[in-house]
């Protein structure tokens, strides 16, 4: 039994932070790293992950796992798992990644710590930590079935360079077409030239204070001058001045920027559930009791409307 | 078209957690049904409705008291309820076992359930239920349609909306964009308490994982806080975002 396994994040070649974060993370735990990725012409990613401390890249491909799909990437796995014998394997927690993990999982009759934030590796034993009832509680869960199975946060860990051989292994394809039970019909990428929400270093978000779109395009505005995702407030998403997928909180996503700016929003317990562990967090607010100041590290009592053209202004010059 | 519904009954999103003998109290927290679960009771009820389902049956596993969510459930609409008394520490896998084996035994056409717990959740147990019962599992869904043997599935993934089509039986969950919960109404309420609910015993399995601790994160302490006209203090913001957060400006 060894090394520890990373699973490859993404989407017709496009690989995802996560992956590399994940690399960087198995890298500091000791044992040997390795990728693996699944897909249609992905081979050529392997020097990605060589860069970040992987010293194998495990690559399969094949038309049935051009696109994920359960059923063909658990048979696959398995058999892998089988011939390699991994100590640990870590997903990435994302749409696919949590199904992916919590499917093989059953199938093995193994346990399984999903969405953590924390990760302690030891022969046949894994100690995940979690972030809970919306953050307000952490816990810390044993994993001594094998092999030890995680999905983790992204953007939690950072992405460190670590470079190491990157050497390719090809296993044998042990998925066929039989295998799937799901067609994607369709998949229409959210278009937008702003980073993603859960990959961004900064975030700006805008609540009902901005008080309609004239209000959420300053935040845009902000937003664009940071490189920094835009998100929002149940109450503006709610409000259709943005898109559900961009709701911050405890029924939307949960954001770990290096900054977030909180334009015009309250700061609601289910809110702060999904941005309390931003490393610096700044709110703009007109009512200087609002609860966003209580997690805020940089708090400005006024108007958004106000404020944020000269800070567009200040921080240009 | 027979639909179940898993929902765990969890804490209000209010509540204020404390830890006691080293355990999440639940004393004084108010309960509710885990939201995205509703938007999954609210998804069934419209099926029934539009004359796709014919019956709505709601499941959840946990102690005695998770029989008031499945009353709300019922409130709003359900059908009948299935109560699996299971000692609330078991683990995921415990619970999708538990729970697989009373949805089995109601052979199902569609297994409706929330993508995740808001109390401890961890996106795991529909999938597993998924994949005890031999099922397709569609994720996060934000609408459904339902014909020829097929549920037509839009789910919000990373980075876009992707829909998926599988045969039915299969296992659904939902985000909480996909409906607007209705609020049980009185007549609602009243035909609850008569509705059925039967009561069995949880499926025996062992967790295959071990909590070793709680803990409360430490209390974020607030920061500088001004308070002057909006051109000083968006200076002093901008300021301190370019020493302190270091931000690069485009
Ligand atoms: C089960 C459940 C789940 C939920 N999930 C989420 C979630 O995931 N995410 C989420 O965000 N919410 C969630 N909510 C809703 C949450 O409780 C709040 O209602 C919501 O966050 C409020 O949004 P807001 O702060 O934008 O609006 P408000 O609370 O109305 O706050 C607006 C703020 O703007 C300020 N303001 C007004 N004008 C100005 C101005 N000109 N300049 C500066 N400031 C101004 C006001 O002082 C006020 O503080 C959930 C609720 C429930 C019950
Ligand atoms: N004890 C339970 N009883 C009924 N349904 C449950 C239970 N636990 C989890 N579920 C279902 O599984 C979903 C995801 O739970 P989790 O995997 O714990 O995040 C929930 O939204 C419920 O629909």
């Amino acid at each position: 039994m060894a090394g520890t396994w990373v699973f490859v994040e993404q989407r017709d070649g496009n690989i995802r932070k996560v992956t590399y974060e994940m690399l960087s993370q198995a890298k500091k735990l000791g044992d040997e790293v390795s990728a693996v990725v699944f897909g249609k012409g992905v081979e050529a990613l392997a020097p990605e992950f060589a860069k970040f401390g992987a010293e194998k890249v495990y690559v399969v491909e094949d038309d049935v796992f051009a696109a994920y799909n359960t059923g063909a990437y658990v048979a696959q796995i398995i058999a892998m798992i089988n011939e390699f014998k991994p100590n640990a394997v870590f997903f990435a927690h994302s749409f696919n990644g949590r199904d992916f993990a919590s499917r093989l999982a059953q199938k093995l009759d193994i346990g399984l710590a999903t969405d953590a934030i924390g990760v302690e590796l030891s022969a046949g034993k894994g100690v995940f930590t979690r972030s809970i009832y919306a953050g307000k509680v952490l816990t810390k869960v044993e994993i001594t079935t094998s092999p030890v199975l995680a999905t983790i946060r992204p953007g939690v860990f950072e992405v460190a360079d670590g470079a190491a051989a990157g050497a390719v292994v090809k296993p044998a394809v042990a998925a066929a077409a039989g295998d799937v039970y799901q067609t994607v019909k369709s998949f229409v990428a959210t278009v937008s030239a702003r980073p993603e929400l859960n990959e961004a270093a900064v975030v700006v978000s805008g609540g009902r204070g901005c008080k309609g779109p004239e209000g959420i395009a300053l935040v845009e505005q902000l937003a664009d001058m940071l490189g920094a995702a835009v998100g929002g407030s149940r109450a503006s998403i709610d409000s259709g001045w943005l898109g559900h997928e961009l709701q911050v909180g405890q029924t939307g996503k949960v954001v770990n920027p290096n900054l977030y700016i909180a334009a015009g929003i309250s700061g609601a317990i289910q809110h702060l559930a999904g941005m309390s562990s931003s490393k610096f967090i700044a709110a703009i607010n007109t009512d200087t009791e609002a609860p966003i100041f209580n997690v805020s590290d940089y708090g400005v009592v006024a108007d958004l409307f106000k404020v944020i053209p000269t800070l567009m202004s200040e921080l240009k010059k | 078209m027979k639909v179940v519904v898993c929902v765990k009954q969890t804490f209000d999103t209010e509540a204020k957690i404390e830890l006691k003998d080293g355990k999440i109290s639940d004393a004084g927290i108010n309960l509710i049904i885990n939201p995205y679960d509703e938007v999954a009771v609210e998804g069934a009820i419209q099926l029934k409705e539009k004359g796709v389902a014919t019956e709505v049956v709601v499941i959840s596993a946990g102690a005695d008291k998770a029989m008031d969510a499945i009353r709300t459930a019922l409130a709003m609409g359900a059908d009948r309820g299935i109560l699996v008394t299971q000692d609330t520490a078991a683990d995921e896998y415990a619970r999708a076992v538990a729970l697989a084996a009373a949805i089995k035994g109601e052979n199902p056409d569609l297994v409706l359930a929330g993508h995740v717990a808001a109390d401890d959740g961890a996106s795991q147990v529909p999938t597993r239920i998924a994949e005890i019962l031999g099922l397709p599992h569609v994720n996060v869904i934000t609408a459904i349609e339902i014909a020829g043997g097929k549920a037509t599935c839009t789910s919000e993934a990373d980075g876009g909306t992707q829909v998926t089509e599988v045969a039915v039986p299969a296992v659904i969950s939902s985000q909480v964009s996909w409906n607007e919960p209705r609020y049980p109404s009185m007549k609602g309420i009243m035909a609850a308490k008569k509705k059925p609910v039967a009561t069995v015993a949880a499926a025996a399995a062992e967790n295959k994982t071990k909590i070793i601790e709680f803990s409360l994160p430490p209390a974020k302490q607030a920061g500088i806080k001004l308070e002057d006209e909006p051109e000083v203090v968006a200076t002093k913001l901008a300021d301190w975002m370019k020493n302190t957060v270091k931000v690069e400006v485009k």
